[in-house]
């Protein structure tokens, strides 16, 4: 998308204020943009909110995913809270919850039962374990995408990065348990980046 | 992933319920960060699944349409059935779901003060610690069975290239790694 799309976006955005007429619609439209979100919804939520129905502009949709980024829980699920609270309560957070999860959970566990059916066949065990290793390998590409952030994180990029790496020894060779490193070390991190952002 | 899924008694239901809610309050950066601690607990520690089978979890949840967090929901399914996906889901999505319903009304203001900014800078390099982790975890079951570790360990760089220096959707590389696993070299 080029900028002046963005622009126009915007500008449609404020000048129609165009929003979810109900509930249903709510519902449906995170359904169809969670049916669509094949290894991640993220994306396509930002098309079918943004581009398609001209709900958010697009500065307030990155504002808004900051914010879900921050919070605990999956970034779409909290983003599709705070969207439909916005415009119909807790009834809306609701009803855009439902859409987003409701049918594709009923397909992947539909999955896990053909799996669980066919998996003595090899290609399948196989084909699994396929998706596996790419599982694996793309959310090591998440955290490698995210790694520039280390270098102007205001720590500082050596402590930034040696955070980084006692949360990978102390979580994936020592198997400490998470609550003990995130209560620990992210309380360290936490208050050593209060003071420095002074 | 037997058939029969692990007989989980009330005390271990309630014990996966309560492990995942407290999950949910310490998954800053998505519930896949915390995908390390739900194998300790249900792999390492109770035994339930086995290493591959989580793994196996985590896979088919990105290999269908939906948010990637319903790896939660095949896990708890995993491990005992509709109720282990109740438990799991539930325990996931209540606490993370009411704080967020509460600050999206009270922290969209507070977003630029120092102690959200402190939260946000020192909680940042722990998520990529936890990403790394999640994803040595998911490729350990393979790389540690030898017969297949160099394919395995090919998958793991060509979607991490492929999604790093491509703009292929990440659909395309699951479906080559599905085809890879068909073949025999993973």
């Amino acid at each position: 998308m080029s900028d002046d799309d963005a622009a126009d976006t915007i500008d449609q955005a404020k000048a129609a204020t165009p929003r979810p007429t109900s509930l249903a619609d709510l519902f449906f439209t995170f359904n169809r943009l969670a049916l669509q979100g094949f290894g991640g919804v993220l994306a396509v939520a930002q098309h079918e909110i943004v581009e398609r129905k001209h709900w958010l502009g697009r500065a307030e949709f990155l504002e808004t995913l900051a914010l879900a980024q921050v919070l605990p829980g999956p970034n779409i699920v909290n983003l599709a809270l705070m969207f439909g609270d916005r415009f119909f309560g807790v009834r809306g957070a609701l009803a855009a919850l439902g859409g987003l999860l409701l049918v594709p959970l009923f397909i992947v566990i539909g999955l896990t039962a053909a799996y669980a059916e066919y998996r003595r066949i090899p290609a399948v065990a196989g084909a699994l374990r396929g998706m596996g290793a790419v599982a694996a390998g793309l959310i090591i590409a998440t955290a490698i995408r995210l790694m520039p952030s280390l270098r102007t994180n205001r720590l500082g990029p050596w402590l930034a990065a040696g955070f980084a790496a006692i949360t990978f020894v102390t979580v994936a060779w020592l198997r400490w348990p998470l609550v003990w490193v995130v209560a620990g070390l992210g309380s360290v991190a936490i208050a050593i980046a209060w003071v420095r952002l002074r | 992933m037997t058939l029969s899924h692990a007989a989980l008694s009330t005390a271990d239901l309630l014990g996966l319920f309560a492990h995942f809610l407290m999950l949910s309050l310490l998954a800053i950066g998505g519930a896949i960060t915390t995908a390390p601690d739900m194998n300790r607990y249900v792999v390492a520690e109770h035994h339930w699944i086995t290493d591959a089978q989580f793994t196996a979890s985590i896979a088919i949840a990105q290999a269908a349409p939906g948010p990637n967090v319903l790896f939660v929901a095949v896990l708890g399914w995993n491990v005992a059935g509709p109720l282990g996906a109740l438990a799991t889901m539930t325990g996931t999505l209540l606490p993370s779901t009411a704080l967020t319903l509460y600050v999206s009304r009270w922290g969209a203001r507070r977003r630029e003060t120092r102690g959200m900014r402190a939260f946000t800078t020192g909680l940042t390099p722990l998520t990529i610690g936890l990403l790394v982790a999640t994803g040595w975890l998911l490729a350990r079951p393979y790389v540690a069975d030898g017969s297949h570790a160099i394919g395995a360990l090919a998958v793991v760089a060509v979607s991490i290239v492929g999604m790093l220096k491509t703009r292929l959707s990440p659909m395309w590389l699951v479906a080559i790694g599905a085809v890879a696993g068909v073949l025999g070299w993973v």
